[in-house]
């Protein structure tokens, strides 16, 4: 048995602040009658210093806030047995934030979205460039509940809002010489602590970028969200916007986008150039085509449940999206073109 | 302190140490408090568990070596055992939690993916020293006990191998425990070194 001799500075389980206390230990203070005190302090410094000073003390600050959004209902979808809102925003691959699944919730919550400014351009007659709340108000948001297949084979269902690329796309006009579509993901080492620690930002060059074909772009499957769950995007899952293509492997949806460039050639993609072996440019789920290091034949669904839940199920071609999207690589090598 | 004392108290430590862990590990993974993905926690934490205490194994021969502590050579099979009860519940994680007992998915995981390959091979002698290590046996074996035993050089390469390929892009952990694994091995240069003459010569 081990016997723990305290010794005269240890902190016993009973000195622990409850994080509730911790959080209104301002007004705690106030109500203790020390209000006097903190006006005497505040005379004494200029009240940017002291917002500074305080900004952990607010629970605002401590979890970022999402707002409800207006959209329409997936009436189609709603049978899919969903993935709990939980576990969708606190189990994430978002590299720029941390690379072990906790790290970006836990690094993230001081993410500032606004203001935000989204250009897209190249290929195109009219190129644009959106504000905060062009997301959210220049199309009409739908939701969608979308299977979400990680290429590490686990799997979720997310009932994502936002609205379609294609409708994005046609906005800004592409030109003939409009074939591929690149996409880009802010760079701000100082807001993006993975990007400013290689061991952090698990080795991946940054700023992360990803590209569809134009004709992927278009397809009405492909969503560029702006929320989940009836609210914004919480910054661990690619706030403020975000693109799904739900067939395709979860690191092809790229999150909190800055720029889309229309372009006439294939322009390079971020895990593809690390691991070209491992990640292809279409990247498009397959269960007859294993990563080199572990089978993509059967995924494990992340439902409810802990340790036992039996979720090993069996993945589809395309993510089971096939009927809306196989015609687009009709004649193509799909065990090449990976 | 006696240093029949000091074993004791030590072997305590090490109880504790290993077992809290891993309990706390499962209760909250039962009770789906492990983050969204359970499975691969404890499929993370009982490796990188395995691959530490195998470190701390095989860094107590150089310790007490460099310290003139004789006696801390009577924790070292404790430790080892400890190392192959982590890397036991870790194939177990696998095998029933990721795999979910498909038999013929496992066969192929094993046969076509070499980081897993070259995990099980590990396992496969690290079983073999565990078994070993019952005092009855080691007396029968005699000199060749040591011979199978030296094995855990070979170990501790294979596990910092299955390490370093089973991550997707972060190598500065792996290459970390590669380093580690490499450093414990230069303490032991001279022997190694006579080893691998009267193996090739």
């Amino acid at each position: 048995m081990l016997i723990n001799i305290p010794t005269k500075n240890t902190l016993k389980d009973c000195n622990v602040t409850d994080e509730s206390v911790y959080l209104e230990r301002r007004s705690l203070l106030k109500k203790m009658g020390f209000l006097g005190a903190s006006a005497v302090m505040s005379s004494a410094i200029t009240s940017t210093a002291q917002a500074g000073f305080f900004s952990d003390d607010d629970k605002e600050k401590v979890k970022f806030q999402t707002k409800a959004l207006n959209f329409s209902k997936d009436s189609t979808n709603e049978h899919l047995l969903r993935t709990p809102e939980n576990k969708v925003i606190s189990h994430n691959n978002f590299y720029e934030f941390g690379a072990q699944k906790d790290q970006p919730l836990a690094l993230s919550q001081g993410f500032d979205v606004a203001p935000w400014q989204l250009k897209i351009s190249g290929e195109c007659d009219n190129p644009i460039t959106l504000d905060y709340d062009n997301l959210t108000n220049m199309f009409p948001l739908e939701e969608r509940i979308y299977r979400l297949r990680c290429v590490e084979a686990w799997s979720m269902v997310i009932p994502w809002i936002g609205f379609s690329l294609a409708d994005l796309l046609k906005k800004v006009a592409p030109n003939s010489r409009a074939k591929y579509v690149a996409f880009e993901t802010l760079y701000d080492p100082k807001q993006m602590p993975g990007q400013a620690d290689r061991r952090l930002g698990g080795g991946l060059l940054f700023p992360y970028v990803e590209a569809l074909r134009i004709d992927e772009a278009m397809n009405p499957l492909t969503l560029m969200s702006v929320g989940l769950y009836g609210k914004t995007l919480p910054p661990q899952n690619g706030a403020p916007i975000r693109l799904v293509v739900p067939w395709k492997y979860g690191f092809k949806s790229i999150k909190s986008i800055v720029g889309i460039k229309l372009l006439e050639h294939k322009p390079p993609t971020t895990w593809n150039k690390l691991a070209p072996k491992e990640y292809g440019f279409y990247a498009n789920v397959n269960p007859n085509h294993d990563h080199p290091r572990w089978s993509q034949a059967s995924e494990r669904s992340i439902t409810t449940g802990g340790l036992f839940s039996r979720n090993r199920v069996a993945t589809l071609p395309f993510n089971g999206y096939g009927e809306e999207v196989a015609d687009l690589y009709k004649g193509m090598d799909l065990s090449k073109n990976f | 302190m006696k240093n029949d004392t000091k074993v004791l108290l030590l072997k305590v430590l090490i109880h504790l140490g290993a077992l809290i862990p891993l309990v706390n590990l499962y209760f909250l993974a039962f009770n789906d408090k492990l983050g969204a993905d359970p499975v691969e926690s404890v499929i993370h934490f009982t490796g990188i568990g395995a691959f530490n205490l195998l470190l701390i194994t095989l860094s107590v021969s150089p310790i007490a070596k460099l310290t003139k502590q004789g006696y801390l050579l009577n924790v070292r099979r404790l430790l080892g055992l400890y190392a192959y009860t982590y890397a036991l519940f870790h194939l177990v994680n696998f095998l029933s939690f990721e795999i979910q007992f498909d038999g013929a998915l496992f066969i192929s995981e094993v046969w076509k993916r070499p980081y897993i390959t070259i995990g099980m091979a590990a396992f496969f002698l690290l079983t073999a020293l565990s078994i070993t290590s019952i005092n009855k046996l080691k007396r029968k074996m005699g000199k060749s006990w040591q011979q199978l035993h030296n094995v855990s050089y070979i170990i501790i390469l294979l596990v910092a191998i299955h390490f370093y390929w089973s991550v997707k892009s972060e190598l500065t952990s792996p290459l970390f425990y590669f380093a580690m694994a490499i450093m414990l091995l230069l303490f032991r240069y001279k022997k190694i070194k006579r080893l691998l003459l009267s193996t090739f010569n």
